[in-house]
């Protein structure tokens, strides 16, 4: 079994399984698409990755259609088993649908997209997602998005990062990701996926799939 | 064949940024009069079988409606 095989889940309406794939490859792993209807993950996966996108549309609620699916139940089962599972914007959405995560993603309080560079700042250093880096420092990472606003508890989870200055979307405690108490699923609204080329202006989300391999 | 009517609206006291929102049309359309506005959803479905019901309270449990921020109503119409 290879730990560094990481399945990357698409579902009808996933747009960013690609870039997610690419940011796989880019920190050493091996990215394998699993699909909606799959009842288990490919052989020897170490780490998931949901992609963003608006999978069935978003209809209904973002998330809750694809949370259903026969895949997540095998997600479930590897998050279980403390496997490593990253969930970014829908897949966020998706995870908290899931009951993997606590909470809710709502609809940005301002209801409209919002899309643009974000500082966050490491609220919890104690997790694998954010590569050693000390509380309060702070990734630039774009975020795109139109329900963003987590809804929950925040003691139900562990805040690992917030939205440093004004809050974007009206989440509570200004969360922009969480992960589980166990600290092995994770999800968050901005896109680390793109933020991984010193081109495109930042590579602050590399730490986030180096977390999947270690 | 039994119609099932579920409704689902946000609860009271968590924040409805879309109700809001047409408040403030309905406001800058001259009612004035509107003091709240919620914005939910209707759902209908035709359901075989034994206790319509009770497996259209169990399908809002389950997935139609979202318990942290959502209140559902089940009826059967007449």
């Amino acid at each position: 079994m290879s730990a560094t095989r990481v399945a990357v889940l698409r579902f009808p309406g996933t747009l960013d399984y690609e870039s997610a794939a690419r940011a796989v490859e880019g920190v050493g792993g091996e990215p394998v698409y699993a699909h909606h209807e799959d009842t288990a993950l490919p052989e020897g996966t170490g780490a998931v990755v949901i992609p963003g996108g608006f999978s069935y549309g978003d209809h209904l609620r973002p998330g809750a259609l694809a949370s259903r699916t026969p895949i997540m139940s095998a997600v479930r089962a590897h998050a279980a088993d403390g496997g490593k599972v990253l969930g970014i914007c829908n897949g966020f959405q998706i995870l908290c649908e899931s009951g993997l995560l606590p909470g809710v993603l709502r609809p940005n309080a301002s209801l409209s997209f919002i899309c643009r560079q974000a500082d966050l700042q490491v609220a919890d250093s104690g997790t694998p997602w954010t590569g050693g880096r000390d509380e309060g420092e702070v990734l630039s990472i774009p975020f795109k998005h139109h329900d963003g606003a987590w809804f929950g508890d925040p003691g139900e989870a562990r805040v690992v990062l917030r939205y440093a200055g004004e809050n974007p979307n009206g989440s509570i405690d200004k969360v922009a990701g969480i992960s589980n108490l166990g600290g092995n699923v994770m999800g968050l609204m901005p896109h680390p996926e793109e933020a991984q080329e010193p081109l495109l202006g930042s590579v602050d989300g590399r730490v986030l799939f180096a977390a999947l391999l270690s | 064949m039994t119609l099932v009517v579920v409704t689902v609206m946000p609860k009271k006291g968590v924040l409805d940024p879309q109700g809001q929102a047409v408040q403030g049309a309905l406001a800058h359309m001259g009612f004035g009069d509107v003091s709240d506005v919620r914005v939910g959803k209707r759902i209908e479905l035709e359901i075989a079988g034994h206790d319509p019901a009770g497996q259209a309270t169990k399908m809002c449990e389950d997935l139609l409606a979202n318990q942290l921020i959502e209140d559902f109503h089940v009826e059967v119409p007449g």
